[in-house]
């Protein structure tokens, strides 16, 4: 539990140094302009540094884990997604994994009773959350381009209508603000109270959950219940969007916090295990076709070993073989 | 110290202790783990460090900048495998791999959950590798590479059978078998080794089979199972070695001619190829398929592998048949044709009894038996008599390697279905590509390491007590030779009464050979069920 409070203080932290500078004239435009492009640069490159390095790694070896019937008699029916033959088959058995969390859906959990008997049952509540947040996160961040771009973004507004589909209260409620606190709030207290989760937690595992829950929260303050005056912060957003930034006027605390944890949560991405959003595209068990003994794949490094040759094996047993009757190459 | 009991065992405390992963100290257990590696075999494959040692000891003898070789070794391999930079790096430790690993149902221990397993190493890997592990140690859940570690990262990769069922549950697919290969390749830098890998290894760089079978010893072995096939069928078949200029080079694991029940499938491959009169040779130098180099490092596997291609160019063969082993066949599939190909010197494989080209191998040219004898069945060229094998009521294990490295899966259904009358599946969370390992795989199959193996194979033991008390079931069949080497004592133990079988022990059973006497046994020299019936 010291993890979590631990990073939970730290976040807390960050939202109020945040909102108590920008109280502070001079520093304001620090909080607003400098940070956030620091940030976001730090971001850029730090995520291409990250995936720039996994790319200069070759990958020496066809090791995809198959989880279907390979390809190889025609009267059997073979699995092109789960067990793909070729890169097309790669190719949708990816886009499953990175827009449906294919591998995720499978999740089982075992109970040993008595007998004893392992009993194996579904467990999709973790996919539920995790699509749910993922989903929801870039329909969040999606939706925030109407912030940045004038004239709005046609994706923009028409995600801004589903989203808000249920046309209740002033402002609209969108459903995707509802679906990630909850989502969040799922994985922190499976995180917290799940015996096996909770040992294998690190600190920065519940830094990012808190992190993103401040976020959203200080966002949703902002929308529903402190009101943020929206055409402020539509001009601050396009001034930093055509790099000619001036710091907001009238926005208030929730602002200056909501804008700091973004900026934290930027900057610390590419040093974190939030980069598994870059990574799980290179992952060579699930973007190579299982057509290895149909298709030779080429190590870059592939070295030469010490073998044990065939001369130097009849040379140590020749005479036992031609004892024994055994063709040999030198007799 | 006697073998704790089978309801001892299965008292499982799945709660972890307080106590923080991040300290290293094991505790080593008889019965828990493995014997370190004898110093003439280390010497014989010119591996480093060879001494005197057991993991029992306090002083493990390490060499003195062990530590340097360690990380040294660790940064080689972060460049050389997009896969082990990748798998540092990505996960979320979001835990769906927890109870996917037969070790960890079965032993409860938290260290057994694969991200747990791949922590040990990543936690030395942020502490000198990341900006953030350097920084905050700690905090970004980094820990110093110490004498401890190596300690426990020998008792816990020496824990994992590299069975990837985990990896078909994670999200981005991360691999514990790549870390645990990545793990004991580091191990091996500074001599921490078992001996249950590196004998067998030694023995196959040496005599050309993990088991050092001299090339005389072998031909005794073929010869030997001809005179049984023959005593069994009336039928003298032919099997050649070293033959140069045969169409095809069979290749096995070689418990398949030297242990049991493997030996009753060699039976059943004799049988067959005589039927449909395969021209075929063994070779007594590439006398085993498996690689034990598998379980030691990359290089050990390209080591081993090469005699495969070396035999077929000098044999002349156009291409080559390969047996029923788990493995061996991960190797064959996804490594071969990468560390000691391209294969250019022969033909794609092509049937010469059903004309069927094997495209699926039109690279590697080498053809899985169950591929091969699938395609036999399918068209119409075997005449079976099933009911040869009433005796057994059965159900299939899907192996590890076939299963999840190739997708091997509906070739051995097909054949058991038509050589067996009662076939039953486990339940779904247990085959296919969500298979459980016997739990002694990756050399793990040792005496000394008897505890953790009945752990490990509790999950598949207990998918086939399911079997056998619903339906029963009384034959596990497999194609595996590890399998069939240590699923035998797990089954005695978890579930007595359900015995091991090949697929192609079923088949040599159930073929109608040409020329045959009137068959009275099995290949086991067991009567068949209606020969007791009619006794009755």
């Amino acid at each position: 539990m010291k993890k979590a409070a631990g990073s939970l203080i730290c976040v807390i932290a960050i939202a109020l140094a945040a909102a108590a500078a920008a109280r502070i004239h001079g520093i304001q435009a620090v909080i607003a302009i400098g940070v956030p492009y620091a940030a976001f640069a730090v971001l850029l490159l730090g995520l291409s540094w990250r995936v720039i390095r996994w790319s200069l790694a070759p990958v020496p070896f066809r090791i995809p884990t198959v989880c279907g019937q390979e390809k190889s008699l025609p009267w059997i029916r073979s699995n092109w997604l789960e067990s793909p033959h070729n890169t097309a088959g790669a190719i949708a058995r990816m886009a499953l994994e990175v827009l449906a969390f294919r591998s995720l859906f499978r999740n089982t959990g075992s109970r040993l009773e008595q007998g004893p008997r392992l009993v194996y049952r579904e467990a999709k509540w973790l996919w539920l959350a995790a699509i749910a947040f993922h989903w929801s996160l870039l329909v969040i961040l999606l939706r925030h381009l109407r912030l940045f771009v004038e004239p709005v973004p046609k994706v923009a507004l028409l995600l801004a209508r589903l989203d808000g589909f249920f046309q209740v209260g002033a402002p609209v409620f969108y459903i995707t603000d509802a679906l990630i606190l909850a989502a969040l709030l799922y994985l922190l207290q499976r995180r917290m109270r799940d015996p096996q989760v909770r040992y294998i937690s690190l600190f920065t595992d519940y830094f990012a959950l808190f992190l993103l829950l401040s976020i959203a929260v200080s966002g949703v303050w902002m929308r529903y219940f402190a009101r943020t005056d929206i055409i402020a912060v539509k001009q601050f957003a396009i001034g930093l969007a055509i790099f000619a930034p001036a710091a907001p006027k009238g926005v208030g605390a929730w602002f200056y916090a909501h804008l700091a944890l973004v900026s934290m949560l930027a900057a610390y991405l590419p040093f974190s295990k939030l980069m598994h959003m870059g990574g799980v595209f290179l992952s060579p068990t699930r973007n190579l076709a299982n057509n290895n003994r149909a298709k030779r794949h080429v190590n870059p490094w592939n070295a030469p070993v010490k073998v044990h040759t065939y001369e130097e094996w009849e040379d140590e047993f020749r005479e036992k073989m031609v004892a024994a009757g055994l063709p040999v190459e030198r007799p | 110290m006697a073998n704790p009991k089978p309801e001892e065992l299965v008292q499982i405390e799945y709660q972890p202790a307080p106590r923080d992963w991040m300290d290293p100290s094991v505790e080593f257990r008889k019965g828990t783990f493995c014997y370190s590696a004898l110093a003439k075999n280390l010497n014989y494959l010119g591996l480093p460090n060879p001494r005197e040692w057991q993991p029992l000891d306090k002083d493990w003898k390490l060499p003195p900048n062990w530590k340097q070789i360690v990380l040294d070794g660790m940064k080689e391999r972060l460049e050389k495998y997009r896969s082990f930079r990748l798998f540092m790096d990505i996960c979320v430790r979001c835990g769906a791999c927890a109870d996917k690993c037969h070790f960890y149902i079965g032993s409860g221990d938290p260290k057994n959950m694969p991200v747990m397993r791949a922590e040990l190493i990543r936690s030395v890997y942020r502490r000198y590798f990341t900006a953030a592990g350097r920084l905050l140690g700690p905090l970004a859940g980094a820990r110093d590479l110490t004498e401890d570690v190596i300690k426990e990262w020998f008792y816990y990769f020496y824990q994992c059978t590299e069975c990837r069922r985990c990896s078909v549950f994670c999200p981005y697919g991360i691999d514990t078998a790549e870390i645990t290969m990545i793990g004991r390749e580091l191990l091996n830098l500074i001599g921490c080794n078992i001996n249950w890998v590196l004998e067998p290894a030694a023995n196959c760089f040496r005599t050309g089979n993990h088991l050092g079978v001299q090339p005389h010893g072998f031909k005794d072995s073929v010869d030997f199972a001809v005179d049984e096939l023959e005593e069994l069928t009336g039928i003298r078949v032919d099997a050649s070695i070293n033959r140069k200029g045969a169409e095809v080079l069979f290749i096995v694991p070689s418990a398949d001619y030297f242990g049991t029940p493997h030996y009753y499938t060699f039976l059943g491959y004799l049988a067959l190829f005589h039927e449909i009169g395969l021209d075929y040779t063994f070779s007594a130098f590439a006398s085993e398929g498996g690689n034990f180099g598998l379980f030691n490092s990359h290089e050990m596997i390209k080591r081993l592998n090469a005699k495969v291609y070396a035999e077929a160019r000098r044999l002349g063969v156009k291409w080559i048949l390969g047996g029923e082993c788990g493995h061996m066949w991960r190797v064959l599939h996804q490594y071969m044709d990468t560390m000691n190909g391209p294969a250019d010197f022969l033909e794609v494989p092509v049937s010469p009894v059903t004309g069927t080209r094997f495209e699926n191998a039109r690279s590697t040219k080498m053809v899985h038996i169950c591929e091969f004898t699938a395609d036999l069945i399918h068209s119409g060229k075997l005449r079976l008599d099933p009911s040869r094998n009433d005796r057994w009521n059965v159900t299939f294990h899907d192996s590890c390697n076939p299963a999840r490295a190739m997708g091997l899966l509906e070739e051995p259904r097909y054949i058991l279905r038509n050589v067996c009358n009662r076939f039953h599946e486990m339940p779904e969370n247990t085959i296919r590509e969500q298979t459980f390992c016997c739990g002694s795989g990756s050399g793990l199959g040792t005496d000394e390491n008897f505890e953790m193996r009945m752990r490990g194979g509790l999950p598949r033991a207990n998918a086939v007590k399911y079997v056998r008390d619903k339906h029963g079931v009384n034959l596990l069949a497999c194609i595996c030779a590890i399998d069939k080497a240590t699923l035998p004592p797990l089954l005695e133990y978890w579930v007595p009464g359900v015995e091991v079988a090949g697929v192609h022990e079923l088949v040599g059973n159930a073929l109608i050979m040409r020329g045959q006497k009137e068959r009275t046994t099995d290949l086991r020299g067991e009567p068949l069920a209606e020969m007791e019936a009619a006794h009755a």
